[in-house]
C-alpha cells in the first residue's frame, strides 16, 4: 500500500496539517465509544450544556461553518431561518451521499459515527428540538451499521435520549436507511423520503425546509460533515476554528480526490487557502498526475460540476473564485482526468448517470436527460449526424437556459457567467447533466467532431461493388 | 387550489406591459387567465394542489431580483410582479418542453380516443415548434392495462403530469395508483394485484390531458367532432352533480363532469359517470304494456291510457294511489301532482318508498346547502346513510371540506362509513336509540347512552359547543331502523345554536318530489293540505293521505284498488317485500311508468313507457333545494313518451283537464300557486351553479315512541346500500353491473362467540317477517348487538327481514 494509506480506513490519506473532522481516524477503533470519549469526544456536548442555546449558536453563527453538502450555506444562518413559535421542528441529517465521486461522508459515518451524533446533539440544543433523524444512504451497510451500534451505545450511555447527562435536554436520534437513489441527497427529496413517500423534490421556493420541512414543520437539513465539524467549533471555539483556512471559508475541508492521479483519496485540508494544484499536486497530497500523462480535465465539485482545466489549477479551494470561475466546489469531490480521457465518452458517462438518477418529476430533466445521453450515445458509436453537436447543445439549452456558467475568457470572447445556471427544472439535478455537455464541446469540440462520419458517398458493401 | 373572494383588495402585477389586477393569494396562472392571458399547462388542475412538473406554465418573471423562468402554477401573485408570457425565453422554454413531451409520445392521435379532444394536441398546435428533432426510438409498453373495470392505460401516451394520480390520492382518498421506476423509465401504475378500485376512477379519465387513460365504455366509440354536446344534471343520486351529456347519432356516449361551484366541483361519482348506459340499454319500455296470460303485450297508447283511465275512473278516489316519482322532472312532478291530487282527488300520494324521511323533516327544518355544510372550520354531524357509498360527488366535498378545510366530523352512524377515518367522532349507536344518542350529545351528558360511552359522547359535545357553524346531514342510514327514529334525532339535533340541516335523501329528485307535492297531506311549492285550493287548482283532496308504508298496508287490508307507480319498483325497493307483495296481490289494478322492466313493471296490469332522463327538458332539485336544468339531448326510444304528457294524456282520458300544454305552462302555474317558487325564473336553473329554493314548512317534532325491551338473545338489524349493488338501472349499465360485492351478514367479532359462529360461517338470520341464510363475517365497523347487511345485492337481503311497522328489526343468528 502506497504511503499515507491506512488499513483500516480504506481511501483515506493521512496528511500534514491540523485535522478537525478526521482526527480519530488513526486509530483503528475510532468508531467505537470508548476510544471516542478517550480522544475528547462529547466534550463539545458537555461545554454545550454549559451554556445557553443561544450561546452556542452564536458559537457555530462566528465560526463560518459553511455547508459541505452542496450550496455551501453558512450552518449557524441556516439554522437562525426556522419561524419563530412553530413547533415541533425537525434536525435531519443528510447523509446520502451519492454525488458522483463523493466519498468523504462514508468515512466520517463509518469511521467517527460518535463525532456525528455529538454534532447533531448540539445543533438540537442550539435549535431547542428533540427529534433528529439520521437518513444514510441505502447502499452504505458498514455505516449504517456503525451508526446503529453507536446510537444505541450512547443511548446506554445517557449521551442520547431522555435527560442527557443528567440534564433537562432529551433528543431522540432516528436512524433512516435509503433505498439507493441520488435524487434524496437533494434536501425536500429526501424529506419526502423520509416520510414515506417516493423521493421526488419539493418545489422551492415557495418553501424552504428551514420553514415547511418534514411533516410541514421547520426542518433544518445538514451536511454529514457540516455537523461533524460542529463538536470541534464547541471544544474549541469558533475564534480557533477560523485560525484555519481562509477568512470567508474557516476551518478544514475534506475533499475526495479520484482519478488519474498518484495518490487518490480523502484529505482533509484547510479550506480555502490550499489551491487545486497544492491538493493534486502536491507531496503531501496527490502527488501529480499519472507517470507519463499530462492534466487534461478536473471536475471540481463532483459530477455536477462544470469541468476545470489547467487554467484553474492555481484558483483556491474556496467557494466564491470557484463559482465566479463558472463552476462549483460542491460536495468536494475532485475527480482528474489525464490526456488518455476520451472527452466524448466521459461527457457520456456523467451525463448518463444523471439521466439514470432524474427522478422523472418535471418534463425537461426526465425526458431531457435520457434525450442528451441519447445523442452522446450516437455521437459516441459514431454514428452522430451532422449538427448533432448543436442540437445537444440546444437541447441542453432547453433544461439550463442560457449563458452557461464560465470564466471570464477573452480569447474565447466570453463575459463571466458565474455558477450556478438556470433551470427550467423543479431541482439541480437536471441542469447538472448540462455540467459535463456544455464543458466538453467548448473545449473539445474538435473530439466531437472528429465522431461524426462525414460520408460522401453512400456506402456499397464489397460484393456488391 | 386556492379559493379567492372577490371582495378580496387588489395586487397590481404587471403582464406583457399591461397593468393587471391580482387577487389576494391567487395563482399568477390563475391572475393571468382571468385577465385574458392564457397560459399554457398540463399538470396544473384548478381543483386539485398544484405540483409544478410539468413545466408547460414557465413564465418570466421579475419579482425585482431579475427575470427568471417560473412555473406560473406555483406562484402566488406578489405586488409589483413583472411577467412575461410571450417574451423569447418564455417562448424558448415552452417550446423546449413540448418537445420534450412530444418526444416520446406516440403520433397515434388518429386511432387515440383524445385526439380532438387533446391538451396535448392543442397545444402542440398554438405553441412548441412544430417539428420534432427525435430520431430515436420512443419508449414502448404493453398496452393498453386495465387499471380497473372500467377503466384502461396507455402508458406510453402518458405526460407524467400527476392528475391522475394525485386524484386519487388527494380528492378520492384511493391512493391506488402511482409513480413508480424511474427517469425516463417513470409510469403510472398500479400495484401488484390492487387495481384502482375507486368509486370515482372515472375522474381521472377526464382530467387526462392525453389519451393515457381511457373508459370502457366511451373507447373507440366516437371522435370528439362528432359529438353534440348539452350541459345538463345528472340524475341517479339526489347531488344533482353538473354535466355535459354528449352525444352522437341520437345515442347517449358520454357524460363529463363540469364545475360547479357550489355542487361537484366537476367530478362524478362513476356510478354517476355511466349511468347512461341503462339509457340506451336494450332493455329499455319503448311501447306500452298491457297484461296478457302470464306476460305482457305491447299495446297502443290509446289503449294503454284508455284501460288505465277506466280502472281509475271506476274507483272511488280514496281506493287509488300513486307510489314514486323520484325520477321525474320537477315538471312532470308538477303535473303528476296536480293530475292526482285535483283530477283524481287522491292525497294517498307518496314519491319515497318506506326508506326516506317524512318531508315535515326535510322541508321542515332549517335546510343548509353543501357549501354551508362545508365551511372552513364549521361542524358536519353525519346522521344518514354512508355518502361514501350513497352520494359519491358529496362525498368528495365532504373530503375535502374535513382535510383541506379543517371541517370537524361527528359521525352518529349504525355503523362505521367511508368517512370513518376522516371523523373526529365516530359514534354508533344501538339501532333505535339515535335519538337518544343526539339529545345526550346536545346535552352534553357524560353517562353511557344507546352503547356509546358518556367519554365520548362529552368529546363530541365538546367539538359542537366548540362553535363553528353546525350542519347535520339527516337522512336514513339503515332502512332497518323506522323514520321515527331519525326524527327523533333531528328533534334533538335542531336545539344547537344556528343548525342547519342537510337531507341526505338518496333518491334522484326525491327533494323536487317533496317540492312539487308528491307526498301525503302536501301541495306543490312547499305547502301543506288545507291552505285551501291552490290557483290553477279546481280542488283538493279533503284528508290527508297515507305513505307507502300506509299504502301497501291499506291495499293489504283490501283499501286500494288502483296503484299507480311513477317510477317505482316496491317489489324490490319498499324495505318490507312481504307487504309490497301480498299488496301487489290485493290491488285490482297496476299502472306502471317506467323506463326499464323492474320486477314492478313485470307484476304491473298497464306499463306505461317512459322518457329517460336525457330525452326530455326539465328542471331537477337537489339535496339542497337547488335547482338546475334538465337537457334533452336524444329522443326517447319507441313510442316512449315525457312523464308530464303521460300524466296530460291521462287526465284527457279521465274527462278532465290540467290546463297545461307546456313546460311553460308548468312554471306559469307555479309562479301562481307555489310562494317557494315564485320569485324564482326558471332560465336560473340552467346557469352552472342552478338557483335555490328557499323556504320552510312549519315543523312539529314527533316523538318516536316505546322501544322494545331488547331480546337477550337478538341482535338488530342494520340495512345499508352500497355504491354498487343489482338495482334495476345498474344491472341495465355494463360498466357498473359486475361491481357489486357478495352480500354478507357483518357482525362485531365480539358477538361471535356469544352466537357461536366464526367468521365465513353460513349462518340463518331469522326475524318476525322471514328468514335468509348467508355467510357472516366480522367488521369492526360493526357495533356490538347490531347485525349490518347490504341490501339489493341480489341475494339474501334484509329486505326480506324487515318489518317497518315496528321501529326497529331484530334477528336471531344462529348457524345454518
Ligand atoms: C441533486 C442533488 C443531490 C444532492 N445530494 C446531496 C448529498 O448526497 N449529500 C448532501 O449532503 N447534500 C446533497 N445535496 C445538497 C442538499 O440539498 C442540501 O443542500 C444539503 O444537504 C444541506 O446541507 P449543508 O447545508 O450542511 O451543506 C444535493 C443537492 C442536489 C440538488
Ligand atoms: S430536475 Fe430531475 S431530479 Fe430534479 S425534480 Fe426534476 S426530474 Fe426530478
Ligand atoms: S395517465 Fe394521464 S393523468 Fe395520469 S399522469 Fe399520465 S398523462 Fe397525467
Ligand atoms: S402547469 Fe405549471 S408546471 Fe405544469
Amino acid at each position: 500500500m502506497a504511503e499515507g494509506y491506512i488499513t483500516h480506513a480504506p481511501g483515506y490519506v493521512l496528511n500534514d496539517g491540523p485535522k478537525i473532522v478526521t482526527s480519530r481516524f488513526v486509530h483503528d477503533d475510532s468508531f467505537t465509544l470508548t476510544r471516542s470519549r478517550a480522544t475528547g469526544g462529547y466534550q463539545g456536548l458537555e461545554a454545550c450544556l454549559a451554556k445557553s442555546p443561544a450561546e452556542v449558536h452564536d458559537e457555530v453563527r462566528e465560526a463560518v461553518l459553511l455547508g459541505r453538502g452542496g450550496a455551501g450555506f453558512p450552518a449557524g444562518t441556516k439554522w437562525g431561518f426556522c419561524p419563530e413559535g412553530v413547533w415541533p421542528r425537525y434536525l435531519v441529517v443528510n447523509g446520502d451521499e451519492s454525488e458522483p465521486g463523493t466519498y468523504k461522508d462514508r468515512l466520517l459515518m463509518e469511521l467517527d459515527p460518535h463525532q456525528l451524533i455529538e454534532g447533531c446533539l448540539i445543533a438540537c440544543y442550539a435549535l431547542g428540538l428533540s427529534q433528529c433523524f439520521l437518513y444514510v444512504r441505502g447502499e452504505m451497510a458498514l455505516a449504517q451499521e456503525r451508526i446503529a451500534t453507536a446510537l444505541n451505545d450512547a443511548y446506554d450511555a445517557g449521551l442520547v435520549g431522555k435527560n442527557i447527562l443528567g440534564t433537562d435536554f432529551s433528543v431522540d436520534v432516528v436512524l433512516h436507511w435509503g433505498a439507493g437513489a441520488y435524487i434524496v441527497g437533494e434536501e425536500t427529496a429526501l424529506i419526502e423520503s423520509l416520510e414515506g413517500n417516493r423521493g421526488m423534490p419539493r418545489l422551492k421556493p415557495p418553501f424552504f425546509p428551514a420553514a415547511i420541512g418534514l411533516y410541514g414543520k421547520p426542518t433544518i437539513v445538514n451536511n454529514v460533515e457540516t455537523l461533524s465539524n460542529v463538536p470541534w467549533i464547541i471544544s474549541n471555539g469558533a475564534e480557533a476554528y477560523k485560525r484555519h483556512g481562509s477568512e470567508s471559508s474557516p476551518g478544514t475541508r475534506m475533499f475526495a480526490v479520484s482519478g488519474h492521479v498518484k495518490r487518490p483519496g480523502v484529505y482533509e485540508v484547510e479550506h480555502g487557502v490550499t489551491t487545486f494544484r497544492d491538493l493534486i499536486y502536491g507531496d503531501n497530497h496527490c502527488q501529480g498526475i499519472r507517470d507519463g500523462h499530462q492534466l487534461k480535465m478536473f471536475i471540481p465539485g463532483g459530477g455536477s460540476a462544470p469541468w476545470f482545466f489547467e487554467e484553474h489549477l492555481d484558483l483556491p479551494l474556496e467557494a466564491r473564485p470557484v463559482g465566479a470561475a463558472g463552476s462549483m466546489l460542491g460536495s468536494g469531490a475532485i475527480v482528474i482526468m489525464d490526456d488518455s480521457t476520451d472527452a466524448v465518452q466521459a461527457c457520456l458517462r456523467v451525463v448518463r448517470f444523471f439521466a439514470r438518477e432524474s427522478c422523472g418529476k418535471c418534463t425537461p430533466c426526465r425526458e431531457g436527460t435520457t434525450w442528451e445521453e441519447q445523442i452522446l450515445r450516437r455521437i459516441y458509436d459514431g454514428h452522430g449526424r451532422p449538427g448533432d453537436i448543436d442540437m445537444l447543445l440546444d437541447v441542453a439549452d432547453n433544461i439550463s437556459p442560457g449563458p452557461y456558467p464560465v470564466a471570464a475568457d477573452e480569447s474565447q470572447g466570453l463575459e463571466a457567467v458565474p455558477f450556478p445556471p438556470k433551470q427550467t427544472t423543479i431541482c439541480p439535478l437536471g441542469p447538472s447533466s448540462v455540467a459535463p455537455i456544455v464543458s466538453a464541446i467548448r473545449r473539445f469540440r474538435p473530439e466531437f467532431e472528429a465522431r461524426i462520419p462525414v460520408r460522401t458517398t453512400i456506402p456499397v458493401s464489397a460484393g456488391q461493388r | 387550489m386556492t379559493d379567492t373572494a372577490d371582495t378580496a383588495e387588489g395586487i397590481a402585477i404587471t403582464v406583457n406591459g399591461q397593468a393587471v389586477e391580482a387577487r389576494t393569494g391567487e395563482l399568477l396562472i390563475d391572475a393571468c387567465e382571468r385577465n385574458g392571458v392564457y397560459i399554457p399547462r398540463f399538470c396544473y388542475h384548478p381543483r386539485m394542489t398544484p405540483v409544478g412538473m410539468c413545466r408547460m406554465c414557465l413564465v418570466e418573471v421579475d419579482t425585482g431580483r431579475g427575470a427568471a423562468l417560473q412555473p406560473s402554477c406555483m406562484l402566488t401573485c406578489a405586488p409589483d410582479m413583472v411577467v412575461e408570457t410571450e417574451s423569447d425565453l418564455t417562448k424558448k422554454a415552452q417550446d423546449g418542453v413540448l418537445e420534450f413531451l412530444l418526444i416520446n409520445h406516440p403520433l397515434d392521435c388518429p386511432i387515440c380516443d383524445k385526439g380532438g379532444e387533446c391538451p396535448l394536441q392543442d397545444q402542440t398546435m398554438a405553441y412548441g415548434p412544430g417539428e420534432s428533432r427525435f430520431v430515436e426510438e420512443k419508449r414502448h409498453y404493453e398496452k393498453p392495462i386495465p387499471i380497473n373495470d372500467n377503466v384502461y392505460l396507455d402508458r406510453e401516451r402518458c405526460i407524467l403530469c400527476d392528475r391522475c394520480t394525485r386524484f386519487a390520492k388527494e380528492v378520492a382518498g384511493d391512493p391506488l395508483i402511482h409513480f413508480q421506476g424511474r427517469g425516463n423509465g417513470t409510469e403510472v401504475n398500479t400495484f401488484p394485484d390492487e387495481p384502482f378500485a375507486s368509486y370515482f376512477s372515472g375522474n381521472t379519465v377526464q382530467i387526462c390531458p392525453v389519451g393515457a387513460l381511457t373508459a370502457k365504455p366511451y373507447r373507440f366509440k366516437a371522435r370528439p367532432w362528432d359529438l353534440e354536446e348539452v350541459e345538463s344534471t345528472a340524475t341517479i343520486d339526489s347531488v344533482g352533480s353538473r354535466i355535459v351529456i354528449q352525444s352522437s347519432r341520437n345515442k347517449v356516449l358520454r357524460y363529463l363532469g363540469v364545475d360547479s361551484d357550489a355542487v361537484n366541483w366537476g367530478w362524478l361519482g362513476d356510478r354517476e359517470r355511466f349511468s347512461f348506459e341503462a339509457l340506451n340499454s336494450e332493455l329499455r319500455l319503448t311501447e306500452p304494456l298491457i297484461a296478457s296470460g302470464e306476460g305482457h303485450r305491447v299495446t297502443t297508447w290509446s289503449a294503454a291510457l284508455g284501460a288505465a283511465a277506466d280502472a281509475i275512473a271506476k274507483t272511488p278516489a280514496s281506493r287509488v294511489a300513486a307510489i314514486g316519482g323520484a325520477r321525474l322532472t320537477n315538471e312532470a312532478q308538477y303535473v303528476w301532482a296536480k293530475l292526482l291530487k285535483d283530477v283524481i282527488g287522491t292525497d294517498h300520494v307518496d314519491a319515497q318508498l318506506g326508506d326516506g324521511l317524512p318531508a315535515d323533516l326535510v322541508l321542515g327544518l332549517p335546510r343548509a346547502t353543501i357549501a354551508d355544510a362545508c365551511r372552513p372550520g364549521g361542524t358536519i354531524v353525519l346522521c344518514g346513510p354512508d355518502p361514501k357509498e350513497s352520494l359519491g360527488a358529496l362525498y368528495l366535498r365532504l373530503r375535502h371540506a374535513v382535510i383541506e378545510d379543517g371541517a370537524t366530523l361527528i359521525e352518529l352512524t349504525p355503523r362505521s362509513t367511508g368517512l370513518s377515518a376522516l371523523a373526529a367522532h365516530t359514534l354508533h349507536p344501538r339501532p333505535g336509540e339515535l335519538g337518544a344518542l343526539a339529545r345526550a350529545l346536545v346535552a352534553g351528558t357524560t353517562d353511557d347512552v344507546a352503547g356509546v360511552s358518556g367519554a365520548a359522547i362529552g368529546a363530541a359535545h365538546q367539538a359542537i359547543a366548540a362553535g363553528g357553524p353546525v350542519t347535520v346531514l339527516l337522512g336514513r342510514a339503515s332502512a332497518a331502523e323506522s323514520a321515527a327514529v331519525v326524527a327523533e334525532a333531528a328533534a334533538a339535533l335542531s336545539n344547537i345554536d344556528d343548525v342547519g340541516f342537510l337531507s341526505t335523501l338518496t333518491r334522484g329528485n326525491v327533494h323536487g318530489a317533496l317540492d312539487m307535492g308528491l307526498a301525503p297531506g302536501l301541495l306543490p311549492g312547499r305547502q301543506r293540505l288545507g291552505a285551501g285550493i291552490p290557483r290553477g287548482w279546481t280542488s283538493v283532496p279533503s284528508e290527508t293521505g297515507l305513505d307507502s308504508t300506509g299504502i301497501l298496508t291499506a291495499a293489504v287490508a283490501g283499501e286500494v284498488d288502483a296503484l299507480i307507480l311513477l317510477g317505482a319498483d316496491p317489489l324490490r325497493d319498499f324495505p318490507d317485500r312481504h307487504l309490497a307483495e301480498q299488496a301487489f296481490d290485493a290491488v285490482d289494478t297496476v299502472v306502471a311508468v317506467d323506463t326499464l322492466p323492474t320486477d314492478s313493471v313485470a307484476a304491473a296490469d298497464i306499463v306505461l313507457a317512459a322518457a329517460a332522463t336525457t330525452e326530455v327538458a326539465g328542471t331537477f332539485t337537489n339535496l339542497e333545494g337547488r335547482l338546475s336544468a334538465l337537457a334533452q339531448k336524444v329522443t326517447p326510444p319507441g313510442t316512449a313518451r315525457p312523464d308530464w304528457i303521460i300524466a296530460a294524456e291521462l287526465a284527457l282520458a279521465l274527462g278532465g283537464d290540467l290546463a297545461i300544454q307546456s313546460l311553460d305552462d308548468v312554471w306559469t302555474e307555479l309562479a301562481a300557486m307555489s310562494p317557494v317558487h315564485a320569485a324564482i325564473d326558471p332560465a336560473a336553473a340552467a346557469e352552472r351553479d342552478g338557483v335555490l329554493v328557499t323556504g320552510t314548512i312549519d315543523y312539529t317534532p314527533v316523538e318516536q315512541g316505546e322501544l322494545p325491551a331488547k331480546d337477550a338473545y337478538a341482535l338488530r338489524l342494520v340495512s345499508v346500500r352500497a355504491m354498487y349493488d343489482q338495482g334495476s338501472s345498474l344491472a341495465a349499465s355494463p360498466s357498473s353491473a359486475g361491481l357489486h360485492r357478495e352480500p354478507v351478514l357483518a357482525l362485531h367479532a365480539a358477538d361471535f362467540e356469544k352466537l357461536g359462529v366464526s367468521a365465513g360461517d353460513e349462518v340463518s338470520v331469522t326475524s318476525a317477517r322471514g328468514g335468509v341464510t348467508l355467510a357472516v363475517q366480522s367488521d369492526p365497523g360493526v357495533p356490538r348487538g347490531s347485525a349490518v347487511m347490504v341490501s339489493h345485492l341480489g341475494g339474501p337481503d334484509p329486505y326480506d327481514l324487515i318489518d317497518t311497522t315496528t321501529l326497529v328489526t331484530e334477528v336471531l343468528v344462529e348457524r345454518a
